[in-house]
C-alpha cells in the first residue's frame, strides 16, 4: 500500500490527521499550521459539506506537492457557487471558473499555455494544472472534454468531487447517482422506487480504459490516503484522474456531523472501492478494516428512507449488497493488497 | 479603480462573510475525566502521566504520576490495578497495561536516582504520623510537600508496614520498597522506628504537634475456635510472614495447612512452599467466592500449592487435622454436610483476617469506633476528635495499599486546610469520558504487552520476583496504547476535518481554538475527535 501506511505504531497509527509523536515530515498536509487553506472560511457551503472539505484536502495537498505553483480550473457546480459569489472568493490560489462542461478543456488550455511560455523562457516556475468539478460537471456535462483530455494525455490532474447528484440546484439525478437513491428527478414511487438499477457510470473505470498514467479513488474519510494519491499524481506528468467521494448532507439527507462517517461507511461496506491504477492496471486497493453490511451505510441516509419503511425493501437492499460484494471481489478489498 | 469589462465591484475575500451566524449549536473543548483516573483509589492522573510517557519523557511522566502517589515502583507490583478494568481500551482489544508502565516508571526513577524536591517554604506547623505503612508515608510525603514539619513514628524496625511484614518478597522486592521509602525521608521527613505510640494525646502534647494522622493498620490476626490437642501447632499468618523478615525463620514442619481464602492465605502458602514445605489451603467456600484475587490463586496453583475448597477445620491434633466437607446453600453460604476427612498437618496457619489494635486511642474524647472495630472518620478523614485524622486499614474502607495511599493524600489535604483554619473542598469532578464519547475508528489495533513471568522451578524454590517488568521499548508501546480518553492529545483531527477552517491550531502543547466567526456548527469535529474532548452545546438564540 501507499508509503504512508508503513509508519510505526504511534498510539493511533496513521489514521488521525496529525500526531504530535510523528516527525513533521511524516505528518499530513492538513496537520500543518502553514497549510494553504486553499478554500478559506466564509464560503457558503452547507454545514458539514463534504465537497468543501474534500476540495481543501486535495488542493492543499496539490499546492504542497507543487511548491505552491498551481492553477486550478473549476467547473460550474456547488463548489464554484458556494466559493465565489461575485465579487467574493474563498480561493487562495490562482483559480479560474469555466463553463459547466468544459473545465477539462480549460485545464488543457492552461497547460498548453504554460508549456509555450516555458519554451519561450517567459516562465521560470514549473506551474502545474488541476481541473476540478462535481459529478455533474464531470460524468455528465463535461464528459466529452474529459475524455478528450485523457485521450490526448494532456498534463492535467482532473479531480472529480462525487456527491452523487446536482445538489445546489435542488438535488437532481446525475449519472453518478447510485441505484435506489431518491432525488428530485428519481422519486421513490412505482415498482422500482428511486434511481433505477443498471444505469449510470463509474468514471474511474472509464478513465482507466484510456490507459492514462494515473487513476485513483479516495474519500474524505481517509485523509492520509487522499493526500498520498494527490501527491503521487502531482509527481507524474500527463493526464491523471482522482475521483473523491464527498458526502452531501443536503442531498443524502444525513446529519451534518456524519459527513466523514458516511464516507467511511461507503468504504467499509464496499459500496465505494478505494483504489489506485496506473496505465489502466489496478495497483492497490485500500482494504476494508471492519467490514459492514450495506444496510449500515444506507439506513442513516434519508435518500434511502423508502427502503426502510414498515416493510423493509429486502430485495432492493440485497441488490445493493450485491454491488458492494462485486466491488469487494473485483478490487480485492478484503485484507487485499497492502495495508 | 480601473475595472475590466462588465465588472463593477472590487474583488473581495469570503472572510467578509461571517458564517458563524448560521450556527444553532457550538462545539466547545473540554477535558473529560478518563475512566481509569476516575477509578484509581489513589486519584492518579493516569491519562496525564501516560501522555508524557508516550513521548518517551519518562521523568516528566514519573513527576506527573508522583503528584498523587509517590510509590510508582511499589504500585507497579502490588496494586490490584482496578483502573485497568475501567480502561476504555478494554472495549476495543485489551486494557492498557497501566500497571506495567507504572512499574517501569518507578524502576526507572530508582535506576536514575530521581528525587523529590524539598518544599520551597516551611509553614512552621508540626504534624505527627503514627505508622510508617503506605498510608502514613503517603501522608508524610504530601504534608511535607506542603511545607509542614512531619514526624513519623512506627513500632516496627523498618518502614513499609504491611508491605514489608505482609507482602512477600517474591511480589515486592525490598530494594524497591526501601528506595521509595527513603526518598520520602530525604525530603526532610523525620522517621522514628522502634517507637510504639501508646497514647496519642500524650504523644502529641509531648512533641507539641498541631495535628496527627493515624495509620496503624490492622495487625492482630483473627482467631477461630478450633478444638485442638496440646500437641497441635497453631500460628497466625501475619506472624509467620513477619518472621520471614527477621533472622529466625518460622518452623512449621513439612505439611502446612493454611486456613482461609484471602490474599494473606495465598501469600503464606506460597511463602512456605518456597521454604520447601507442602502447603495446603483449606477454605470453607468455593474458588469464585474466595476473597483472594483469582490471578493469585492461579499463580499459587501453578506453583504447586494445594487447595481444598468447601472445607472447614473441625479439630486439630498431633500432626493431623479433621476437616468437614461443606455445601453451598441457595444463598451461597456454606453449610456442614457431616462428612469428615483427616489430613496430615504438622502445623495450622490461620489466615482469617486482621483486627485493628486501638490501644493508643484509649481515652481520646469524641472518638468513635464501629462495630467492626475500626475507627469512624468523616468525609475529611478526621476522627471524632478534632485534629486527629486516620486512614488506611484502620478505618472503614477496602484494605489495600492503593486505598491506603489515597487516604494519605486526602488526609494531607484536609490536615493542611485544618491547620490554616480552613476547610478543603475538592474541585468538582468533570464528566466521565465514557466509551460512547470516543470515536475508536482512529485507534490502530494493538494488543497488550504481557509481562514476563519467572520460570516455575525458581518460583517454587526462591523468593525471586515472580513477575518481570517491561523494557523501554515495550513500555513505550504500552503507553502509546492509551486512547487519551476525554483529553486532547493533539491529533489534529478537529483542525483537519473542519470544512470551514474554523479550528485554529495554536501550536505544539497549546491545543486548539474555535473561530466562532466562521464555525457553522456542523459538529464534524465532535464526531471525529477520537478521544471525546469536544462537545456540542446549544447556542442561545
Ligand atoms: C499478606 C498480605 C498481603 C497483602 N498484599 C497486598 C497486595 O498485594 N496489594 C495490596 O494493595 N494490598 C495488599 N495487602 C493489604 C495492604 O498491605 C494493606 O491494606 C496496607 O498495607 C495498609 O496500609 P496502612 O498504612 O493502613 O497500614 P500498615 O501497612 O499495616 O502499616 C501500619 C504501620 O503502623 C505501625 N503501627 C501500628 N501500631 C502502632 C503504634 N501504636 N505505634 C507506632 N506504630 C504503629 C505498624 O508497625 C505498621 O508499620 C496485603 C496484606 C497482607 C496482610
Ligand atoms: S485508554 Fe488511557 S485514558 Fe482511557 S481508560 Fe485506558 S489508560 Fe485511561
Ligand atoms: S480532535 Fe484531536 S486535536 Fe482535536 S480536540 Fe480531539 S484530540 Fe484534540
Amino acid at each position: 500500500m501507499s508509503a504512508q501506511q508503513t509508519v510505526k505504531f504511534y498510539q493511533t497509527g496513521t489514521f488521525t490527521v496529525g500526531n504530535r509523536l510523528l516527525a513533521p515530515e511524516e505528518r499530513s498536509v492538513q496537520a500543518n499550521m502553514q497549510r494553504t487553506n486553499s478554500i478559506n472560511s466564509g464560503h457558503r457551503a452547507c454545514q458539514g459539506c463534504g465537497e468543501a472539505l474534500g476540495a481543501r484536502y486535495a488542493i492543499d495537498a496539490a499546492m504542497n506537492a507543487t511548491n505552491r505553483q498551481l492553477i486550478a480550473a473549476n467547473a460550474t457546480g456547488c463548489l464554484e457557487v458556494f466559493s465565489t459569489p461575485y465579487p467574493e472568493t474563498s480561493w487562495q490560489i490562482p483559480w479560474i471558473h469555466s463553463l459547466f462542461g468544459n473545465t477539462a478543456a480549460v485545464g488543457t488550455g492552461i497547460a498548453a499555455a504554460i508549456k509555450v511560455k516555458r519554451q519561450k523562457g517567459e516562465l521560470k516556475e514549473d506551474v502545474r494544472v488541476v481541473a476540478q468539478g462535481g459529478d455533474g460537471g464531470t460524468t455528465d456535462i463535461g464528459f466529452g472534454c474529459l475524455s478528450g483530455m485523457f485521450e490526448r494525455n494532456d498534463d492535467v490532474l482532473y479531480i472529480c468531487y462525487d456527491n452523487g447528484g446536482y445538489m445546489n440546484t435542488g438535488v437532481q439525478r446525475s449519472s453518478a447517482t447510485p441505484p435506489a437513491a431518491r432525488t428530485a428527478t428519481t422519486m421513490p414511487v412505482g415498482p422500482e422506487p428511486g434511481n433505477p438499477f443498471g444505469q449510470g457510470k463509474f468514471v474511474p473505470a472509464i478513465a482507466m480504459a484510456h490507459e492514462i498514467p494515473y487513476v485513483a479513488t479516495a474519500t474524505v474519510a481517509d485523509l492520509r490516503d487522499l493526500e498520498a494519491k494527490v501527491t503521487k499524481a502531482m509527481g507524474m506528468r500527463g493526464a491523471r484522474y482522482i475521483h473523491i467521494l464527498v458526502p452531501c448532507p443536503l442531498g443524502w439527507g444525513t446529519a451534518s456531523h456524519d459527513t466523514i462517517r458516511m464516507a467511511r461507511l461507503a468504504k467499509e461496506t464496499g459500496i465505494f472501492p478505494v483504489f489506485e491504477a496506473e496505465y489502466g492496471e489496478i495497483k492497490s486497493a485500500l482494504a476494508i478494516r471492519r467490514q459492514l453490511p450495506v444496510e449500515e451505510y444506507l439506513r442513516p441516509q434519508k435518500r434511502y428512507a423508502h427502503l426502510f419503511g414498515k416493510q423493509p425493501a429486502v430485495a432492493t437492499i440485497a441488490r445493493i449488497q450485491a454491488i458492494a460484494d462485486k466491488n469487494i471481489r473485483k478490487y480485492g478489498l478484503l485484507a487485499a493488497q497492502g495495508q | 479603480m480601473d475595472k475590466p469589462f462588465a465588472i463593477t465591484l472590487n474583488p473581495g475575500s469570503s472572510l467578509a462573510n461571517h458564517t458563524g451566524s448560521w450556527r444553532t449549536a457550538r462545539p466547545v473543548y473540554l477535558d473529560r475525566l478518563p475512566p481509569c483516573n476516575n477509578q484509581c483509589p489513589a486519584g492518579e492522573d493516569i491519562q496525564g502521566w501516560l501522555f508524557h510517557a508516550e513521548s518517551g519523557d519518562y521523568e516528566a511522566a514519573w513527576r506527573h504520576l508522583t503528584r498523587d502517589n509517590p510509590f510508582a515502583a511499589i504500585m507497579g507490583r502490588v496494586c490490584y490495578h482496578t483502573c485497568e478494568s475501567a480502561c476504555n481500551r478494554g472495549k476495543i482489544d485489551e486494557a492498557v497495561g497501566i500497571n506495567s508502565v507504572e512499574r517501569f516508571l518507578g524502576d526507572e526513577a530508582i535506576k536514575r536516582g530521581w528525587k523529590f524536591a524539598a518544599p520551597a517554604m516551611e509553614t512552621g506547623k508540626k504534624v505527627l504520623i503514627v505508622g510508617a505503612g503506605p498510608s502514613g508515608m503517603s501522608a508524610a510525603y504530601h504534608l511535607r510537600r506542603l511545607g509542614h514539619a512531619v514526624t513519623v513514628m512506627d513500632a516496627g524496625p523498618f518502614m513499609g508496614g504491611m508491605m514489608r511484614f505482609g507482602i512477600p518478597k517474591y511480589r515486592l522486592p525490598r530494594e524497591a520498597l526501601d528506595a521509595e521509602m527513603q526518598r520520602i525521608v530525604d525530603m526532610g521527613v523525620s522517621v522514628k522506628l522502634n517507637s510504639k505510640v501508646d497514647n496519642i494525646l500524650e504523644q502529641m502534647k509531648a512533641g507539641s504537634f498541631d495535628a496527627a494522622f493515624l495509620a496503624v493498620g490492622a495487625h492482630i490476626g483473627k482467631r477461630a475456635m478450633i478444638p485442638s490437642g496440646d500437641a497441635a501447632k497453631i500460628v497466625d499468618a501475619i506472624s509467620v510472614l513477619r518472621s520471614m523478615e527477621g533472622e529466625d525463620k518460622p518452623m512449621l514442619g513439612r505439611r502446612v495447612v493454611v486456613y482461609g481464602g484471602g490474599n494473606t492465605a495465598v501469600d503464606v502458602a506460597r511463602t512456605v512452599k518456597r521454604m520447601g514445605a507442602e502447603p495446603i489451603i483449606v477454605y470453607r467456600r468455593t474458588r469464585d467466592k474466595a476473597p483472594a484475587h483469582d490471578f493469585e490463586i492461579e499463580e499459587a496453583l501453578q506453583e504447586g500449592v494445594m487447595i481444598k475448597w468447601l472445607s472447614t477445620i473441625k479439630q486439630a491434633g498431633d500432626h493431623q487435622i479433621t476437616v468437614e466437607k461443606m455445601q453451598l446453600d441457595d444463598k451461597g453460604f456454606p453449610q456442614p454436610t457431616g462428612e469428615f476427612e483427616t489430613l496430615e498437618a504438622d502445623s495450622v496457619v490461620l489466615a482469617l483476617g486482621q483486627d485493628v489494635d486501638l490501644g493508643l486511642l484509649n481515652g481520646v474524647p469524641g472518638l468513635e469506633v464501629t462495630k467492626d472495630g475500626v475507627v469512624k472518620v468523616g468525609q475529611d478523614l478526621m476522627t471524632g476528635h478534632p485534629g486527629i485524622f486516620a486512614g488506611g486499614d484502620m478505618v472503614p474502607a477496602e484494605r489495600n495499599v492503593t486505598v491506603a495511599v489515597g487516604h494519605g493524600k486526602k488526609a494531607a489535604r484536609h490536615i493542611d486546610a485544618w491547620l490554616r483554619g480552613a476547610s478543603y473542598a475538592p474541585p468538582p469532578k468533570p464528566e466521565v469520558a465514557q466509551f460512547e464519547k470516543l470515536n475508536p475508528w482512529y485507534y490502530m489495533d494493538a494488543p497488550k504487552t504481557v509481562r514476563p513471568m519467572l520460570d516455575i522451578i525458581r518460583r517454587q524454590s526462591t523468593f525471586d520476583e515472580v513477575q518481570g517488568g517491561l523494557d523501554e521499548g515495550n513500555a513505550l508501546f504500552e503507553a502509546r496504547r492509551c486512547l487519551s480518553c476525554g483529553n486532547c492529545f493533539e491529533c489534529d483531527n478537529c483542525y483537519g476535518v473542519c470544512p470551514d477552517n474554523a479550528v485554529i491550531k495554536l501550536g505544539p502543547g497549546k491545543r486548539f481554538q474555535f473561530n466562532y466567526d466562521y464555525c457553522k456548527g456542523c459538529g464534524v469535529c465532535v464526531a471525529e475527535c477520537p478521544c471525546g474532548a469536544i462537545k456540542m452545546v446549544a447556542e442561545e438564540i
